[in-house]
């Protein structure tokens, strides 16, 4: 009889709605023995092509289900900079579990669940680690700027290969989107901690503070490194284009985030940062920033917290775990709604959102079905806070002091398939080029971007 | 971390500090502000750069300590240390020869004034300054920017020093006459003056320039907080300004965005052990 697959256990819904606790509480040490135990170790390793930074899947799950611990740290470290952030917040059921063969006839092994616990392993046994063979230094250099998902990936990449390598991170704080914008409860800040240690220990230097295009220019980065690695993540929040967006309680997603994941605001007594909060708090868009968002403003003790959508829940992009903890934690989901003015007082505070409501059309370019507005459907949402996040454009700030560098339309950096922007030995990756994207995504591209590097600096 | 060299009261709650900052002050141009953040669990306030000195790796600081933050951070005393300092941010001024120029600058807006009023001496403009204040001891860097300009005029609204009542006066005045007429207004300080000064450029459409200070989070074109409406468009303060046309600015808009935080500031005010706390750095 088929064993099934491992549930994860998580703090009740009561409870974990009111605090910033993690809400996945991992897998004990049977139960991840038990779950490396489902995986049939394929040998065509259909898992492997479906995870961006390519995780040698089975081997390290093979390594745990014979208990071999360090060994499946060693393997998995070897392949993802941060296993223990992509454990938590890697979208595993659309890439790697979507491919297991497991899922065919009943579910997919719990990758996800594996590699997290075998990522936390590791944290809490730094003295059963393998250790490998610190590489012989090549003299070269590079520069990475950027310390969220895919700069501390490149960097870790790069360090491994022997090179000397120092992050620029603009904000006080390491991580990038990993700590201003990922809320506690789904990725703790001491795993963030840890894994950017990993990278110290390997030599990696982080100098934060130092906005690239600002406090130094690329060309001052050329002509101090061989080769720049450029991870500046995504920029200014996309405006709705609705009247009352200035109004007194509208945030934008990053501005929302950023006051409680990274300046602390409304969690600890003392903190000097000041937040809004109100009753009812209305989150517009469906993504999983638009999940931390509204999870967030319960957690802050919105008794409304509100998802607004213009389309229908099926069509959401943000994954389906996000929903489904959301809905736990009395989340509303306003659904085929579409925000139409953002409604004030006469001093100037939000009092509501005015929506309209939304049918499904034939489907657009995105392949999801069209959202078109129903006639004479107005209505008004009560809220005292609006949160847009319906998504971020481009940062203009590096890319504004560096003309040479090629851009598309919206202001991307255009890389070629090597992930090398116009300027030779400059290279580029995560939402910088992507615009909005995900955490494993940018992951990916720090990866590869860094064997890129690698060629170039053998060949330089 | 970064060194206070120096810390030096100018005014009632008014410090001129001199921060240790090197590549900074080498990247640094006129009109551009930067990020501090005094100590772990302190908030990020942007503050302009008054003054940068290459050679010397540093910048000048002028800090009105009108909150909690502010005033832990004007308690810095020389040989302590700032944990971060980010910047240069915002655009430089956009500067050059117009010929006549009046300078106006209110309260704490008088030390962002000064590094436009240097650039623009330099650069060859004949230069009025009108400084104001409630009353003489908010009158800072008199003597430094009288170096700099052509005349010098000091309005105060109790007549303890110069012309009694506000800068919009002189300026109404120097409007009017042909022969003094300016060709451009750089302004900056409450935004009811600002305002007030865009008012009495607009109808002779005078090129008129103010410096915002909205808030901020991140500084880097990030978070969005310091948006303001400027003419049909939302512009947003650290990466499109913080020097903006006034005769196209929302000052209404930015005023009312300003007073989001005013509940939490009253209960900092008010607490005799300060912890919880926001001010506008203004």
């Amino acid at each position: 009889m088929a064993i099934e697959r491992v549930r994860m256990a998580e703090l009740p819904a009561d409870e974990r709605s009111r605090n910033f606790e993690e809400v996945n509480l991992g897998l004990s040490a049977d139960q991840a023995l038990d779950e490396a135990r489902r995986c049939l170790q394929c040998k065509n390793r259909a898992c492997v092509a479906g995870c961006p930074v390519g995780v040698s899947i089975p081997e390290f799950i093979d390594a745990l289900a014979n208990d071999d611990l360090p060994r499946s740290v060693q393997i998995l470290r070897g392949d993802n900079a941060l296993p223990a952030v992509c454990g938590r917040v890697c979208p595993q059921e659309t890439q790697c579990e979507a491919l297991c063969v497991r899922g065919i006839k009943g579910e997919a092994v719990a990758i996800g669940f594996l590699e997290r616990y075998v990522a936390d392993w590791a944290m809490h046994h730094p003295d059963r680690l393998l250790r490998d063979q610190a590489p012989a230094a090549t003299g070269k250099s590079v520069a990475v700027v950027g310390c969220g998902p895919a700069g501390l990936t490149a960097a870790g990449e790069l360090a491994r290969q022997g090179h000397a390598v120092t992050i620029f991170e603009a904000l006080h704080d390491t991580g990038g989107v990993l700590r201003y914008g990922i809320p506690e409860f789904r990725l703790p800040k001491e795993i963030i901690d840890q894994e950017v240690a990993i990278l110290s220990d390997l030599g990696v230097t982080i100098e934060c503070n130092v906005i690239i295009g600002k406090t130094l220019t690329i060309k001052e980065l050329q002509n101090e490194f061989d080769a720049v690695f450029i991870a500046n993540g995504a920029g200014l929040p996309t405006m709705l284009g609705i009247a009352g967006e200035n109004l007194k309680g509208v945030y934008a997603a990053n501005e929302f985030l950023t006051r409680v994941n990274l300046m602390e605001a409304g969690r600890r007594e003392d903190s000097s940062t000041p937040i809004i909060k109100r009753r009812e708090v209305a989150v517009i868009g469906g993504g999983n920033t638009a999940m931390d968002c509204v999870r967030t403003a319960r957690r802050l003790g919105a008794e409304r917290a509100m998802i607004v959508y213009r389309r229908s829940e099926t069509e959401m992009p943000a994954r389906v775990e996000e929903i489904k903890h959301a809905k736990e934690e009395g989340v509303e989901f306003v659904m085929l709604t579409a925000p139409t003015a953002i409604l004030g007082t006469e001093d100037g505070w939000v009092s509501a959102l005015r929506c309209q409501k939304m049918e499904l059309g034939p489907p657009d370019d995105s392949g999801r079905r069209r959202p078109q507005p129903l006639a004479g459907s107005d209505f008004d949402l009560p809220a005292g806070v609006v949160i847009n996040a319906v998504g971020t454009s481009a940062n203009p700030l590096l890319t504004g002091s560096a003309p040479d560098l090629d851009l598309n339309k919206w202001g991307n950096i255009v890389i070629n398939e090597q992930g090398e922007t116009s300027i030779p030995g400059v290279f580029a990756g995560g939402d910088i080029v992507r615009g909005g994207a995900t955490v494993i995504l940018a992951m990916g591209d720090g990866k590869r971007a860094a064997a890129a590097i690698g060629d170039y600096l053998k060949r330089k | 971390m970064f060194e206070v060299l120096s810390n030096e009261l100018l005014a009632e709650n008014l410090h001129k500090m001199v921060v240790s900052a090197p590549r900074v002050a080498r990247a640094r141009k006129p009109g551009q502000f930067v990020m501090i953040r005094l100590a772990q669990g302190e908030e990020r306030i942007p503050l302009t750069i008054g003054d940068a000195d290459a050679e010397a790796g540093t910048i000048t600081l002028f800090i009105q300590a009108i909150g909690a933050s502010t005033r832990r951070i004007v308690d810095t005393k020389a040989g302590a240390f700032i944990r971060d300092v980010a910047g240069p941010l915002g655009k430089e001024t956009h500067i050059t020869n117009w010929g006549r120029v009046v300078c106006v600058g209110g309260g704490v807006g008088t030390a962002v004034l000064y590094p436009l009023v240097k650039a623009l001496a330099q650069a060859g403009n004949q230069i009025t300054t009108i400084i104001g204040g409630r009353s003489s001891q908010y009158i800072i860097l008199a003597d430094e920017l009288a170096a700099l300009s052509d005349t010098l005029l000091i309005t105060t609204e109790d007549a303890s020093l110069g012309t009694k009542g506000f800068v919009t006066g002189p300026l109404a005045e120097m409007l009017a006459d042909p022969l003094r007429v300016p060709q451009a207004v750089f302004a900056v300080g409450p935004v009811p003056m600002m305002k007030a000064v865009a008012e009495l450029t607009r109808k002779q459409g005078i090129e008129t320039i103010v410096s915002l200070n909205p808030i901020m989070i991140d500084g880097t074109g990030m978070c969005g907080g310091c948006r303001v409406q400027v003419g049909s468009e939302i512009k947003f303060a650290c990466v499109d300004g913080p020097e903006f046309d006034a005769h196209l600015v929302d000052f209404d808009g930015l005023n009312d965005r300003l007073t989001s935080y005013r509940k939490e500031e009253a209960v900092c005010r008010s607490a005799a052990e300060c912890k919880i706390g926001r001010e506008v750095a203004k």
